[in-house]
């Protein structure tokens, strides 16, 4: 079995649709202007059932990370050690993502990170590159 | 409210590698020695809350469970909060009591995750608490969820592996002293730090058991009390809910356990420095850090170096989880938190054994579930 592939729903059709352009969605409440991801029709401030979807400009930094080298789902075995990270995006949005490429283990707290797009099947999942030590 | 709900029933099953058992038929024993301990025939339970099971999942865990040990309840629910639904099946089983709904509840929780699943199989099921689209395809196992609190929590306040591996320390030591615990070997901080990395930071040793298991408790009237032994009352309860995924938590250092607590301890009347014994949560060493310090027991950064030198063993400050805890003593999913439950219990009367913390007179036990998303607390006391 492979790695899971995400399965759009009605409330994330949209948020997918936009990772196969290469475009990354989240959402702003009307009412209240909370940011929120992942995408969802109620904002989690107010309540409010009117949401923007907006783009991010795809950067952000890192707020933890770990290393995983045993994987719980056999599909990830080949990637051990593999890199999960929470990452802050700048528009003030949290969100899970590995971070992939080469150098992902020097991946630290703190470090900045752009997105890239995996294909996974026929879906692009978000993933987080490290951007250049400062 | 407080104090007219007793725990009159207490029971566990031995733990560890149980083969030849099923969920269903250790809850069952568990249950049955819950109800005997309390001097009660099956008859006199009109209250059931059950919890869930890997091994034999029921979209009515609860009715099969009832039919399955001959049960017909006046009230009869499940309980799914991951670790917290020990304690929050016991805040409900009181709060039917003292509304006069039940006159005896028996909570009930076990699984045989360890021989009834394959290899890998309780480890790859806990996985699928990952959000499915959001944080699933990234590989997010449990531990890994729980090394991203890790990290963060290390990072703002100087937490050390070393610290975190004199947790475990801690709770093999209280284990060796239990015949029923799961490892009882004693280890070392070095054992802990050369223990296979599983995510960074956290190592096997940092990581709780896969056991099977089951324990039950009985929930009575105070009124319908009419044995001679200590008086076990629930004092004080409360819960915390701040999110279900660990991408979705308002934040990494301060959880829903702050909330549960300040609760229990609130209709209690009591304060953290009354505790005599406290029995939390501890799926990694990780969460026992976060939560005896957003409990109010330590401040930030303070739990490990106060498991290093001694205060939560057996005649420290704070002796915490004398049976080993998930860490060494057993999980068995739901029946994990509820084996903190029966500790407190057993502490309280005083008949821990070489366990016994002297004196113990109050206690408080703590429960967390998904990714210290669900936590319910509760002070328990030896009352008059």
């Amino acid at each position: 079995m492979g790695k899971p592939i995400p399965t759009p729903t009605t409330d994330s059709a949209a948020y997918w649709a936009g990772c196969n352009r290469e475009e990354l969605l989240y959402q702003r409440c009307g009412a209240c202007g909370h940011v929120q991801f992942y995408p969802r029709r109620t904002c989690t401030a107010c309540q409010a059932g009117d949401l923007d979807s907006l783009q991010s400009a795809q950067r952000g930094t890192i707020h933890s990370f770990t290393v995983v080298q045993r994987a719980a789902n056999p599909a990830f075995n080949e990637d051990v050690p593999y890199v999960v990270a929470l990452v802050d995006l700048d528009e003030g949005f949290r969100m899970m993502m590995n971070v992939v490429g080469d150098d992902r283990l020097s991946a630290a707290i703190g470090r900045r990170v752009r997105v890239v797009f995996e294909p996974r099947g026929e879906q692009k999942l978000p993933q987080a590159t490290l951007e250049a030590a400062t | 409210m407080t104090g007219s709900a007793l725990i009159t029933g207490a029971a566990d099953t031995p733990v560890g590698r149980l083969p030849g058992h099923s969920a269903m038929s250790m809850q069952a024993a568990a249950a049955r020695a819950a109800i005997a301990d309390a001097g009660l025939a099956a008859d006199d339970v009109d209250g059931v809350l059950a919890a869930y099971s890997f091994t034999q999942p029921h979209l009515m865990l609860a009715s099969a469970f009832c039919e399955y040990m001959g049960l017909r309840p006046s009230f009869n629910t499940a309980i799914q909060s991951g670790g917290a639904t020990a304690c929050s099946g016991i805040m409900l089983a009181a709060a039917l009591v003292e509304s006069g709904q039940c006159r005896h509840v028996l909570v009930v929780t076990g699984d045989n995750r360890l021989t009834g699943l394959p290899p890998g199989g309780a480890a790859a099921m806990l996985a699928q608490v990952g959000h499915p689209e959001f944080e699933q395809p990234y590989g997010l196992s449990v531990p890994a969820a729980y090394a991203l609190v890790a990290q963060r929590y290390m990072h703002e306040y100087g937490v050390t592996a070393e610290h975190l591996a004199a947790i475990a320390v801690t709770q093999r030591a209280h284990a060796a002293r239990h015949p029923h615990a799961h490892m009882r070997d004693p280890i070392t901080v070095e054992d802990v730090m050369k223990s296979r990395m599983i995510a960074t930071p956290l190592k096997l040793l940092d990581c709780c058991l896969v056991s099977d298991g089951a324990a039950a408790v009985v929930i009575s009237a105070a009124h319908e009390f009419r044995d001679g032994r200590a008086r076990i009352a629930i004092l004080g309860s409360g819960q915390g809910h701040t999110h279900e995924h660990v991408s979705a938590a308002p934040s990494l250092t301060h959880f829903g356990c702050e909330a549960s607590a300040r609760q229990a301890f609130a209709r209690a009347g009591v304060t953290p420095v009354d505790i005599d014994v406290a029995e939390i949560y501890d799926s990694f060493t990780i969460t026992l850090a976060v939560e005896l310090e957003s409990i109010g027991f330590f401040g930030k950064g303070e739990a490990g170096p106060a498991a290093a030198s001694g205060e939560l063993g057996l005649k420290g400050r704070l002796p915490c989880n004398t049976h080993g805890g998930l860490l060494s003593y057993g999980h068995s999913g739901a029946a994990g938190g509820m084996f903190h439950v029966v500790e407190a219990v057993l502490q309280l009367r005083g008949s821990a054994g070489p366990r016994q913390v002297e004196g113990a007179a109050l206690a408080f036990v703590h429960g967390d579930g998904g990714i210290l998303s669900a936590h319910c607390s509760l002070v328990l006391g030896r009352v008059h």
